[in-house]
């Protein structure tokens, strides 16, 4: 069936893995941290934080498309910092559409981790401070492996949003071919022009496959971390 | 010093005091004592505050005022700004609930520690503990499939091989039936008594307490209520009510004579020898014994023709009128003390009075297995 595809869908099914990979990746370290902070500290703005969270969920896409248009274009408030001292640009390139993917599924994954992290009983991570293990170590020698599944979950959860998003990114980095033209802007793109129903339908396929993969990827991982950590958790 | 604070001296004479207070919720916690080495135990009913004090002593509270020191080493001072983290104390805890890590190997948690202990003195052998907790079959399972005493021992053994300076256990086998609970505490004393780790040990069952117990530490509604040795504290008449009049009952110390064919054993004791039901400890065991205040009869002579085998003569110390019909007599045996609970009529119609010399008189078959303990 991929065989099927023309060159350029292809580039449009490959830029969208890279550009979900990506977003997936540089949101799992921030998307941890809010988790935890949300399910394990105390700190006063506590609710904003989690309200600022949630936004992007809630707000039309095209909004959150248009402020990350304000914030990161090389004339915004961010955007001209970033490209002045490293050279980054977001606008109009595929880091771009990283980027808005990324922010898209933040939500998603912070949910997820956070509930694992909050199902973990903090007598466990009490007992292991008593027996010598720092907070950092409590962090990395239970409260994390017991946490995994979720956080697999979540990554898998933001996998496939970033995957999917369309709304924040058409408006934030546009529709440039081999740049910013991801697996949904393609379909779009395509049924514009009539009698491109064929094309319209493997790319479909594609994005089904692609789906049905990382779920099928994700169940079989925590079945295995499950296995790991046993049925007593 | 009578025999239980030599023992403790024996022990490692690790100095803990406390001196705690603090409000939870509406709760006021208001706590002082001070105990010597072997095991402080902290009795009381629940909700009298006994697990706070155990949480703050390991950290993992933080009163609002005063002092908790072990040895020199001061781990809390509200007013010097004090508070050592939890990781950084060295006190190892043993929960009611095993807190086993539900990912990792028996042997894995019991190793635990033992990355975060290196280069500590007081070297605890792995396969020791193991021997001693008869848990080597065990090492390779997950937590999750061991049975409920399986999971009490391997906390144990987790918890001796951080190495700690102190032992903590929170009602560690409450959850455990009596059966369970009774196979265990040989366990526990044998660990004490080979690693001379220093345990305070929270319960509301007082045969466990009389039976490992050194300092004993009685609370009721966030208060000390008294404290001190626990043949001292035990033996006090006036102490009794506190604890219930029928848990009261004061430890006389032993020694195992012979094992009689007939099923029994003799004892010798500072008031006499006795004869119990045949115990495990073998001869010249030195053994302590609970003997509930309700088990023993007073007479002003010796009696004749009795069926009861065990008549100990001493001497009237104190006695008790409570506001029942009951009187408690404290009479000592050599050393030891014993409490009787008899009615006050009795006490009014024999002419008891402090100084007098009176004889004990026990039923054999009431001092139960599970108040005999090696000493």
């Amino acid at each position: 069936m991929f065989a099927g595809l023309s060159p350029d869908q292809w580039q449009a099914v490959a830029l969208s893995v890279r550009v979900a990979v990506v977003a997936m990746l540089g949101c799992l370290p921030f998307a941890l941290l809010t988790a935890y902070a949300l399910a394990r500290w105390d700190f006063w703005g506590k609710s904003i934080l989690n309200g600022l969270v949630l936004l992007p969920l809630i707000l039309p896409p095209v909004v959150t498309g248009y402020v990350l248009l304000l914030l990161f274009s090389k004339s915004g408030v961010v955007g001209s910092f970033l490209y002045d001292w490293f050279g980054i640009t977001f606008a109009f390139r595929w880091t771009g559409a990283a980027l808005a993917a990324g922010i898209m599924a933040f939500p998603l994954m912070v949910r997820a981790m956070r509930l694992a992290i909050e199902a973990v009983d903090p007598k466990l991570e009490q007992a292991a401070s008593t027996l010598g293990a720092s907070r950092f170590w409590v962090f990395v020698t239970v409260t994390l492996p017991l946490t995994l599944p979720g956080i697999l979950a979540g990554a898998i959860l933001g996998f496939a949003k970033a995957i999917g998003e369309f709304g924040a990114t058409i408006t934030f980095v546009s529709n440039i071919p081999g740049e910013t033209r991801t697996l949904p802007i393609a379909i779009y793109t395509l049924l514009q022009v009539p009698g491109t129903e064929s094309q319209v339908l493997r790319l479909v396929v594609a994005a089904v496959i692609l789906a049905l993969g990382a779920v099928l990827l994700s169940e079989w991982i925590s079945r295995r971390v499950a296995r790991r950590i046993g049925a007593g958790s | 010093m009578d025999q239980q604070a030599r023992g403790a001296a024996d022990r490692g004479g690790v100095m803990i005091s406390v001196d705690i207070r603090s409000r939870i919720g509406d709760f006021p916690l208001d706590v002082q004592f001070r105990g010597e080495g072997g095991v402080t135990a902290l009795f009381g009913r629940s909700g009298a505050g006994k697990s706070s004090v155990v949480n703050a002593i390991a950290g993992l509270l933080r009163p609002e005022t005063g002092r908790i020191v072990i040895d020199d080493d001061v781990l809390f001072d509200a007013e010097r700004g004090i508070d050592v983290a939890v990781h950084k104390r060295r006190i190892g805890c043993v929960f009611q609930d095993a807190r086993l890590f539900p990912h990792l190997t028996v042997r894995q948690n019991l190793t635990y520690g033992a990355r975060f202990s290196k280069g500590r003195d007081g070297a605890v052998d792995f396969d020791r503990i193991v021997d001693l907790l008869g848990i080597s079959a065990i090492l390779d399972r997950g937590p999750h499939n061991l049975s409920g005493g399986e999971k009490s021992r391997v906390a144990l053994g987790r918890a001796f091989l951080s190495r700690p300076r102190l032992l903590l256990m929170d009602e560690p086998f409450a959850a455990l039936d009596d059966q369970r609970k009774a196979e265990l505490l040989p366990y526990l004393e044998k660990l004490r008594d080979e690693f001379g780790i220093p345990i305070v040990y929270v319960s509301h069952a007082m045969a466990e307490v009389a039976r490992l117990a050194d300092t004993l530490v009685l609370m009721a509604d966030g208060r000390v209520t008294r404290f001190g040795p626990v043949a001292d504290v035990l033996s006090d008449a006036a102490t009794a009510p506190l604890l219930g009049l029928r848990e009261a009952g004061a430890i006389l110390q032993g020694q195992v004579l012979d094992h009689a064919e007939d099923g029994l054993t003799q004892v010798a004791t500072a008031g006499g020898t006795i004869w119990l039901p045949r115990m495990r400890s073998g001869r010249g065991a030195k053994v302590r014994l609970r003997i509930l205040a309700q088990d023993v009869l007073v007479a002003t002579e010796a009696p004749n023709g009795l069926s009861a085998l065990n008549v100990l003569r001493g001497q009237i110390t104190d006695i008790r009128i409570g506001n029942g019909p009951g009187a408690l007599i404290q009479i000592a045996l050599g050393d030891d003390r014993i409490l009787a609970r008899i009615t006050r009529r009795s006490a009014q119609t024999l002419g008891l009075a402090v100084g007098k010399t009176v004889y004990a008189i026990l039923k054999t078959v009431s001092v139960a297995p599970e108040n005999i303990a090696d000493s």
